[in-house]
């Protein structure tokens, strides 16, 4: 049977599109969640290491051995430091908030300690607080460089997912170990595709938000602000 | 689980023969060396080629970009089924995730090589070939084993996972342990995996810090001595 028959016949099934379905939908919460948390995760990281410099070394430290890890390392080792069982989706979660926030952290204190200081200064002298101006203007002007980094995140993160199928949670990796306990190429093929589309939709949509969060770096022609002033 | 890793550990039976914990390290870091070897023989090439030539990159970066959303676990097991072996397929599959990082790397390199300083090696006289090997890749190489080192950690995670479909090496003892419940004998692995990553990586940035030209850490200083 060619692999076109093959995929015919297994995409052919209702039964098995319901699966995939399910698979996609399980594969974007645990690929997606993360990049949520990650990025809190990273703000806060952000935070001190502007409230505190000292502390940017040591929280690059950090983020770059957390980076290292293995993720099937990462995965199984987990559940014994939070105590959730092992087929627990939220090891996966955890493991890759983590990942997220480890490569989010340095660009992130990087872009943040480039903010020039007159910035900053002006910031507080129209009497803007710490707090109000970490996130009012230092954390927008870091938005470009954060959003770089979400998006090589959310494109790792999707392919990381999969290896969680090892450990009984994987939305897509499933497909993986199926065909392989089945010596059946179909779930295979169709995994890696739907993975690589999940990647491209979601990179795009970031790049869409990117757009929608740094106005100011949008070009914009002379004609069309003075079409706005006349309107 | 602390207990229970460090009961395994202090385990001799752990320690010796084909299963034990030497042999799965010397055999983790075999696979990891072969297919970064054979990425490196595939890579280099084409990264330099492109960095010096300038031509090909948007798709160099593209395939770069491709690959990364690449499951690892799917692309192992679909050439376990086409291979029907699991080492060679299992490095088969190491070397397609290995190979992005090296090119980008050395492309990125070659790139990021001041044009004024090319055009320098020019105006004394040097060659395409004289200007690539003798200006281009002695500034290029930290750079280049940048993309090693990411590959690298790509490779050590990667045969991990390639246990699933028979590898040997470090992954055995986090599929074996999941198979039969025992949780020591998995966070021992994992721990093990993890170590083997971050020595790596380590030893690799030592390098990277030591292939910087001397010229080229001569000029840093001056730049960073200069006023401000």
């Amino acid at each position: 049977m060619s692999l076109t028959d093959e995929l015919g016949t297994y995409l052919g099934s209702a039964n098995t599109r319901a699966q995939l379905w399910a698979a996609l939908a399980e594969h974007c919460y645990l690929a997606l969640l993360p990049i949520l948390f990650g990025v809190v995760l990273a703000v806060g990281a952000g935070w001190l290491g502007q409230a505190w410099p000292p502390a940017r070394g040591t929280l690059a430290v950090v983020a770059n051995l957390v980076y290292t890890i293995p993720s099937l390392a990462l995965f199984v080792v987990i559940p014994g430091v939070i105590g959730t069982t092992i087929l627990d989706s939220i090891n996966v979660v955890v493991a890759l908030s983590l990942y997220t926030a480890a490569l989010l952290v340095r660009p992130m204190l990087d872009a943040l300690a480039a903010v020039p200081q007159a910035v900053t200064a002006s910031a507080t002298a129209m009497g803007y607080r710490p707090a109000r101006r970490y996130f009012g203007v230092e954390l927008p002007l870091a938005v470009p460089v954060i959003a770089a980094g979400v998006r090589v995140a959310a494109v790792s993160n999707i392919s990381l997912v999969s290896v969680g199928a090892l450990i009984g949670v994987g939305g897509l990796g499933r497909l993986f170990t199926d065909g392989f306990q089945r010596e059946y190429y179909a779930p295979i093929v169709v995994g890696v595709v739907l993975t690589l589309l999940l990647a491209l939709v979601v990179d795009l949509l970031l790049v869409l938000l990117r757009r929608v969060l740094t106005p100011w770096q949008r070009p914009t022609p002379t004609s069309r602000t003075d079409a706005e002033v006349a309107a | 689980m602390i207990a229970e890793a460090v009961a395994w550990f202090g385990d001799a039976a752990n320690w010796s023969g084909p299963g034990g914990v030497p042999a799965r390290v010397l055999e983790h870091v075999g696979y990891v060396a072969l297919a970064l070897a054979i990425a490196l023989v595939l890579a280099v090439p084409v990264g330099l080629l492109v960095g010096h030539t300038g031509r090909g990159a948007v798709l160099l970066v593209g395939a770069g970009n491709i690959v990364r959303a690449l499951p690892t676990l799917g692309v192992v097991t679909l050439f376990f089924l086409l291979l029907a072996e699991s080492t060679p397929a299992a490095v088969v599959g190491l070397v397609v995730l290995a190979v992005p990082p090296v090119m980008a790397g050395t492309y990125a390199g070659v790139q990021s090589v001041d044009a004024h300083v090319v055009d320098a090696a020019s105006g004394v006289g040097m060659r395409g070939m004289q200007r690539l090997w003798q200006v281009e890749v002695p500034i290029a190489l930290p750079m280049v084993l940048g993309g090693v080192r990411n590959a690298v950690l790509q490779l050590v995670a990667t045969a991990a996972v390639a246990a699933y479909v028979g590898l040997g090496g470090l992954g055995r003892y986090l599929m074996d342990g999941l198979a039969i419940l025992d949780y020591a004998e998995v966070v021992a692995g994992a721990l093990l995996t993890a170590a083997l990553a971050v020595v790596l990586d380590l030893l690799l940035a030592g390098l990277q810090r030591i292939m910087v030209p001397r010229g080229v850490r001569l000029a840093e200083l001056t730049t960073s001595k200069g006023p401000a």
